[in-house]
């Protein structure tokens, strides 16, 4: 029988400790005697926000198909576990085999969000591995990035090996392979890191140099080292048909926020929103087949067991055969007690349709994103929704018996006036005299619309990546001009309004947008105690602005500052297949209020059609 | 039909709470294709009752839920497919078929359940077995017994129908279910006081070897396993 890391006491005095003893179903257990490759993957937040997430489960199915190789779960350790570890000095485990992660080959860490960056400092430091990556050894393991974040390396390239950039299911395999060469070779680290250095997508942050001018803008970013390519390329698998998908997800035992199987029906995005980082890093889109997702859905089902069944995608209305793939879906498994979930979809009469037959109308609501209140808004972030689709949708719901809407806003978007904000009240008060509109015997009671908004961050590789930001105080002043204004509204007992704080965001956008540099801000947290930044009873803003201070680094200069159009940017050296002369256009046609149609309508030559795929080519 | 599954929980299994070993077999349900009956309604959840909910670290040869079937089954294959499709620290021991009566599912019937409790933690003294012997012959076991609003003082004896040492453990039989709930623990810990050892000092691991209904009268007991009655 496997032999925990944890003792009876201490599992039996944490919250939840099937956080921590794997053996759940369909997770993978290897004879070690087999291995040459132990790999640690790692999500760097409680267990059931990284069982939830689709990539890990995909690459932990990848890897472990390979024999030679045994690819294991990590998540961090909860504050009450944390405190145990170090204090009993107990090592870092993987929840398979309960081995420390310190005498493994390698350690993956998903990089999904800023504000898990200290929860990744603390894996390390539990794992008992030096922080910084130019204090590893051959005793120590490679520890790689991925994910979306890796976009902008730089703010975590003091601690990491290696960065991934690009989706796993290219290369990993290739650097298996290199790495037992290397291995067996009896080379160095260093040695190690420039084979590494030579693979497609593959970027060894210590192999470069970079320089600042005066006013601390970047000067030059060059290679130090003959095997490290100047410019990395992004990885994506081009036929995602027939590529790694996990026919037998991991099972959790304790409800994860994912509870159920999801489809992944197609990568990318076709509508080129132009604060959406994911919009252009996953360009370009590419559908799955939809006789390989029928399949897989039966099969994922049978070998879970799992009660629901979720279509994951940036905008599932613009796949080609949603209504094939959804009519299936509902008549093969609605029988057998099955949920169906339907994230995203364009509301309209067949969406609609589909979601009287799949929610309970009374207790479902409705959910669209205009992002902006106003239409010149709208169109400076090329977001293609008009007042008059939302208004159509919301009234085609009414009558079917919804009473409940969603609208999802960004404030401090560029060239925001105090208009465009009181245009979200507006909006919503519009969407609540759409149902009135309906005679009063017709309906359900009063309606209930509630607006969101969250604080717009620019991000890397978008038209936006150029903006400023505001401070905090600037923020909630905003939020308040649009509070203000619900209140006045006719229907205001049926709005109502929530609004982010705002703290969290002025620390997103240094990461977002930094530089080497920040890492020492960083450093100086989680010295000072930050960690689950991203868990609201956790954050610690006063300890974040302290540290920012014990380092001298400034907010400011990162968020308050407009960069010029030829400044070079910290990810500069990334190539996304998206050109940076389409960002600029694109950046240009905002500020000029101008609309950019979606990819199925017209190409709009941003460069992704160098993949030779996907939407590029369809017609 | 109705049906009543035995299973054994072990190894890393005694850390999963009992309401997520009741999803874990709602999803053996699915993986082994076993036809169980839906309530109604626009959410419908399978029709599916524990006997008697083990507390977390407790390890059990005698654990039971019943289901309803659509239709009748082969019962040995139903086991061997869902021996399949479960992990390591649960084993479906058996599956029998039961009354439709309402009164004779689940809960309702449980009277009581047998452990074995050993030190997992901590020492007791040399001639502890000896002394044990005593510890049924007291005109009573009283404990304090905490709730969320008061403290209270009863006397547990009469909820212990056996109690023996065998080899390094305790044994005992105790009032299990919605009438009479004794924990080993609390039994346990009347031992340490009784033997004068200081229960912060000691850690005992818990294994609960069947659970009984009661087939005679209130004064003369007849106690059998859930599968059968």
């Amino acid at each position: 029988m496997r032999k925990l890391a944890l003792s009876d006491d201490i599992l039996l005095k944490i919250e939840k400790p099937a956080r921590y003893i794997g053996n759940e179903v369909n997770s993978v257990m290897k004879n070690k005697a087999d291995i040459d490759v132990r790999f640690a993957f790692v999500f760097p937040d409680v267990y059931e926000i990284g069982m939830s997430h689709l990539g890990i489960q995909i690459l932990y199915d990848m890897l472990n198909r390979r024999d030679d190789v045994w690819c294991e779960r990590v998540y961090s350790p909860w504050t009450d576990l944390d405190k145990i570890m170090r204090e009993e000095q107990i090592p870092l485990f993987a929840l398979e085999s309960q081995d420390p992660i310190k005498d493994f080959d390698f350690i993956g860490i998903t990089i999904q969000y800023e504000m898990c960056y200290t929860n990744i400092l603390q894996i390390l430091d539990l794992a008992q591995i030096p922080l910084f990556a130019k204090d590893r050894t051959e005793e120590h393991p490679i520890v790689i990035g991925g994910g979306p974040c890796t976009y902008n390396p730089e703010p975590l390239a003091d601690f990491f090996d290696i960065f991934y950039i690009g989706e796993g299911e290219t290369e990993f395999y290739n650097l298996m392979d290199k790495y037992k060469e290397w291995k067996a070779s009896g080379k160095s680290r260093k040695e190690f890191l420039e084979m590494a250095a030579e693979i497609p997508g593959l970027y060894v942050p210590a192999f470069y140099d970079v320089t600042y001018k005066e006013d601390g803008t970047i000067e030059s970013f060059t290679p130090n080292n003959e095997h490290a390519k100047p410019v990395i390329e992004k990885q994506i698998v081009m036929d995602v048909s027939n590529t790694y998908y996990p026919e037998k997800p991991v099972v959790p035992f304790i409800k994860a926020t994912q509870d159920r199987v999801v489809l992944e029906i197609q990568r990318g995005c076709i509508r080129g929103c132009r604060f959406c980082q994911a919009g252009m890093l996953y360009r370009p889109t590419r559908e799955r087949d939809v006789e390989v997702l029928k399949d897989y859905a039966y099969k994922m089902l049978k070998n879970t067991g799992h009660e629901e069944i979720s279509l994951s995608s940036l905008s599932s209305s613009d796949y080609s055969k949603l209504e094939e793939l959804v009519t299936f879906l509902i008549e093969e498994f609605k029988g057998k007690a099955i949920n169906i979930s339907l994230p995203s979809l364009r509301i309209d009469a067949f969406s609609l349709d589909v979601m009287s037959k799949v929610q309970d109308i009374r207790k479902s609501s409705l959910t669209f994103a205009p992002e902006a209140g106003s239409q010149r808004l709208r169109n400076v972030i090329n977001k293609g929704l008009t007042e008059e689709i939302i208004l159509e949708g919301a009234g085609q719901a009414f009558e079917g018996g919804w009473t409940r809407v969603k609208l999802y806003f960004m404030l401090g978007l560029p060239t925001e006036t105090e208009e465009d904000m009181k245009a979200i009240a507006h909006l919503a008060d519009k969407v609540a005299r759409r149902y009135y509109e309906i005679p009063k015997d017709q309906r359900n009671g009063k309606c209930q619309i509630v607006a969101s908004t969250s604080f717009f961050i620019p991000k890397p590789f978008t038209p936006f990546q150029w903006a400023t930001m505001l401070n905090k105080e600037d923020y909630i002043a905003k939020a308040n001009v649009v509070n203000h204004e619900m209140k006045a509204q006719l229907n205001h007992k049926s709005l109502k309004y929530n609004w982010h704080e705002a703290d969290a965001t002025v620390l997103e956008g240094v990461f977002a947008r930094g530089d080497r540099r920040v890492s020492k801000a960083l450093l100086e947290a989680y010295k000072l105690g930050c960690i689950y930044d991203s868990w609201g009873e956790h954050f610690r803003y006063d300890l974040w602005m302290q540290a920012f201070e014990n380092t001298g680094v400034d907010i400011a200069f990162y968020n308050l500052r407009e960069r010029d159009l030829d400044e070079v940017l910290p990810w500069d050296f990334i190539n996304i297949g998206v050109s940076k002369e389409f960002l600029k256009r694109e950046w240009k046609n905002a500020l000029e209020e101008k609309v950019t149609p979606n990819c199925r309508m017209q190409c709009a030559g941003c460069g992704a059609a160098s993949f030779g795929g996907g939407v590029c080519f369809e017609s | 039909m109705k049906a009543r599954i035995k299973f054994r929980k072990y190894g890393v299994m005694k850390f999963i709470g009992h309401l997520d070993v009741m999803r874990f077999f709602q999803k053996v349900m699915r993986r082994a294709d076993i036809p169980i009956a839906f309530t109604g309604g626009f959410s419908p959840h399978m029709i599916m009752s524990f006997a008697n909910p083990l507390g977390v670290g407790v390890t059990s040869d005698g654990e039971y839920f019943d289901i309803e079937l659509t239709e009748e089954i082969d019962m040995q294959a139903a086991v061997a497919r869902m021996n399949e499709t479960v992990v390591e620290g649960i084993e479906i021991v058996n599956m029998v078929p039961i009354s439709d009566d309402k009164k004779q599912t689940g809960m309702s019937i449980v009277a009581a359940a047998d452990y074995l409790s050993s030190l997992k933690k901590g020492e007791f003294p040399k001639d502890w077995k000896t002394k044990a012997e005593g510890f049924m012959k007291q005109p009573s076991i009283s404990i304090v017994k905490k709730t969320k609003k008061s403290e209270k003082e009863v006397d547990i004896k009469p909820m212990i129908y056996k109690f023996e040492v065998r080899d390094d453990s305790v044994y005992m039989l105790v009032a299990t279910g919605s009438v009479d709930n004794l924990k080993p623990e609390l039994v346990m810990h009347a031992l340490c006081s009784f033997l004068g050892v200081d229960t912060e000092s000691v850690s005992f691991a818990h294994h609960r070897l069947d659970v009984y209904t009661n087939v005679g009268t209130e004064e003369d007991k007849k106690f059998v396993g859930l599968d059968q009655v």
